[in-house]
């Protein structure tokens, strides 16, 4: 160490003899419980012993900078792993603890999945593999593919998206690809509900057409007035959320399907919210023209966080042929990848992510139909009983019977908002929910509690949401400067908003 | 909360106020204390035509990011650099430093059907 201890850091900077601070003002915990990586650097001090040299050397071209040279730490493997794995320590996770992130779907991801996708078969089958020695793996995919078009009451899926944004993009890009193929390339306004997912509007600029927002009604539901004004012969189509992120069925649904068909325009499901809705509603019965399925959401799959995602794409009768490919057919008793009619064309290198697909298999076929219909019966069940609860003491601006989440305000005083409910949250050990999203609640905290929650689980979090309600009325300053027992409290986003460092070293941030 | 008298105010929260031919447009005071502490703004260049209603620029808070809206017709004259270095001028200063644009406007309806402040007061209360 270059630099001598000074808050009893040092030699075993993990064990500071600090404890959490719980009391006001004292800021007991300024520095993090784990020193940066730069901290264990000795210079000359290497991880691995390399054995020496016994080819030729060559001189490097002019200008790249040998490994010697570059800023790179240089410490132990076993510092680099104890770093690490200290650090990896302060994590918190859907195996830890409650994690109601609206929109989100925090779900358990069942273990069996994990042992099924570690199977020899498919963890080390090779991409390059020829169709006749993979037919297992194709197999799965083709069961994965029927499943999911069971589900959905869509005509056709494909597995090939790599996460739900992208499946959503795929979507977008097929309904464009549809209007080209019949000449009508003056379609190029997309509707938008003004509570939609940000990634809608995204998609839509990325293939070229125009976003329109249409305003939601005093229930919630899509503007249907305003909706029918919009629909013309420039209507491309329209985004719908079912449930929107309101938490709240569509109730116009229908109607707002037929004026988009009616005008020539094709209809969007987002498919996030699908939790809500397994073995009860389909969307494509409801003449909804194609839709992303986020399997993480939905069906149990770890959520990224940087690894693999996956979010298929389903299809009606009219867009099927428009899908990305290549998709499983069954030829006989032999399973072949093929390409769609007018396909968009291959997103993505292979097949999707194979290993998640194979896990989503694995949770739809461990629960099959009447499980899968509970999962969302008992999502449903959660949200709405963690709704009576939490209304004891925040205000629900839509509030009817909602689906798997609820939207409640988190403005309490003119002092205490949304961002300081959620900080305070994390002292009662409590992820945060979703906080200022849907757009179109002030304040909002969006809660989603999922299937997997206990009653107990449940009414420990309503619990923890009325204590820091009563906080705010009678002692709002432990609320607005939370949180106070966390390795670090409350962060400056603002700061790292506007002058953002990212990159990591050893010099000092200016 | 401020209600400049010198400006009159758009239905999505942006003002606008006379110098000389030009029209000089920020957003409220309601709107900045709403977004919270703001961190990006986007402006457009110079010279491009803006319709009435339509989105000019995109203000990004810790919170959400918003367009602006333009709230009457015109060509865009001039537009505030500083805020590209210094987003915090629109909560420090909404109706002084912290503008957005200055607009050559088609025609002066546009501009007189617009709210006056106690208008807008009004319109904000009742939100």
């Amino acid at each position: 160490m270059k630099n001598e201890p000074q808050t009893g850091r040092g030699a075993f900077p993990a064990f500071s003899g600090k404890e959490p601070g719980k009391e006001l003002g004292k800021e007991l915990w300024q520095e993090s419980p784990e020193a940066g990586v730069w901290d264990y650097s000795v210079p000359g001090r290497e991880g691995v012993a390399l054995p020496d040299v016994d080819v030729p050397g060559c001189e490097l071209p002019p200008g790249i900078p040998q490994r010697k040279e570059l800023p790179l730490p240089e410490i132990s493997e076993l510092d680099a792993v104890r770093h690490f794995t200290r650090l990896s320590r302060l994590n918190y996770s859907i195996d830890t603890h409650f994690y109601p992130l609206g929109s989100c779907t925090m779900k358990y991801n069942p273990r069996i999945s994990e042992k099924i996708a570690a199977l020899p078969g498919f963890s080390l089958a090779h991409p390059l593999l020829p169709e006749f020695l993979c037919q297992g793996s194709l197999e799965i995919m083709e069961l994965l593919q029927n499943f999911l078009a069971e589900i959905s009451g869509f005509q056709a899926i494909s597995l090939q998206p790599a996460a739900g944004a992208h499946g959503e993009l795929c979507g977008v890009m097929m309904i464009r690809a549809y209007h080209q193929k019949n000449g009508d390339s003056r379609r190029l306004r997309m509707l938008i509900p003004d509570s939609a997912h940000g990634t809608n509007p995204a998609s839509v600029a990325m293939c070229g057409f125009q976003a329109v927002q249409v305003p939601s009604d005093s229930r919630g539901n899509i503007d249907i007035q305003a909706l029918k004004s919009l629909c013309d012969d420039t209507l491309a189509g329209l985004m719908l959320t079912n449930p929107n992120t309101l938490g709240l069925f569509e109730e116009r649904l229908t109607e707002a399907v037929e004026a988009v068909h009616n005008a020539g325009g094709l209809v969007y499901g987002d498919g996030a919210n699908l939790n809500a809705l397994l073995g009860v509603f389909r969307p494509g019965d409801a003449g909804i023209d194609v839709m992303h399925f986020n399997l993480h959401k939905t069906f149990g799959t770890p959520h990224g966080g940087g690894g693999p995602g996956a979010g298929p794409v389903g299809a009606g009768r009219k867009l099927a042929p428009f899908l990305p490919g290549p998709r499983v057919l069954r030829e006989g008793t032999v399973l072949r990848l093929a390409m769609p009619e007018n396909s968009i064309g291959r997103v993505k290198a292979f097949y999707g992510n194979f290993s998640v697909l194979v896990k989503a298999c694995t949770f739809i076929a461990m629960l099959g139909a009447k499980g899968l219909r509970a999962v969302s019966e008992n999502a449903v069940l959660n949200a709405n009983y963690l709704k009576k609860l939490i209304e004891r003491g925040y205000s629900i601006p839509y509030n009817r019977t909602c689906m798997h989440e609820f939207v409640a305000s988190g403005h309490l005083s003119d002092t205490i908002h949304a961002l300081d409910v959620a900080k305070r949250l994390i002292d009662y050990g409590c992820h945060p929910p979703t906080i200022y999203f849907p757009l179109i609640v002030k304040e909002a905290l969006m809660i989603e509690p999922t299937e997997s929650e206990s009653r107990k689980t449940l009414e420990a979090f309503a619990d923890a949401m009325l204590a820091i309600a009563e906080e705010a009325r009678h002692n709002p300053d432990i609320v607005k400067t939370a949180p106070h027992g966390t390795p670090v409290g409350r962060l400056d986003e603002v700061s790292a908003a506007r002058n953002p460092v990212l990159k990591h070293s050893n010099e000092k941030a200016p | 909360m401020r209600y400049d008298a010198s400006a009159v105010y758009h239905s999505s929260h942006e003002w606008a106020r006379k110098e000389g031919e030009l029209l000089v447009i920020g957003i409220s005071d309601y709107a900045q204390d709403s977004l919270g502490d703001i961190v990006f703004v986007e402006l457009p260049a110079p010279g491009k035509y803006l319709k009435k209603d339509q989105p000019f620029g995109v203000v990004e808070s810790v919170k959400a990011a918003s367009d602006v809206y333009a709230p009457v017709s015109g060509f865009v004259e001039q537009v505030n650099d500083s805020l590209v270095d210094n987003p915090g001028l629109v909560n420090s200063d909404p109706f002084g430093e912290g503008w957005f644009i200055k607009i050559k406007p088609d025609n002066t309806a546009e501009y007189e059907a617009l709210m006056t402040a106690q208008a807008y007061e009004a319109f904000v209360k009742g939100l």
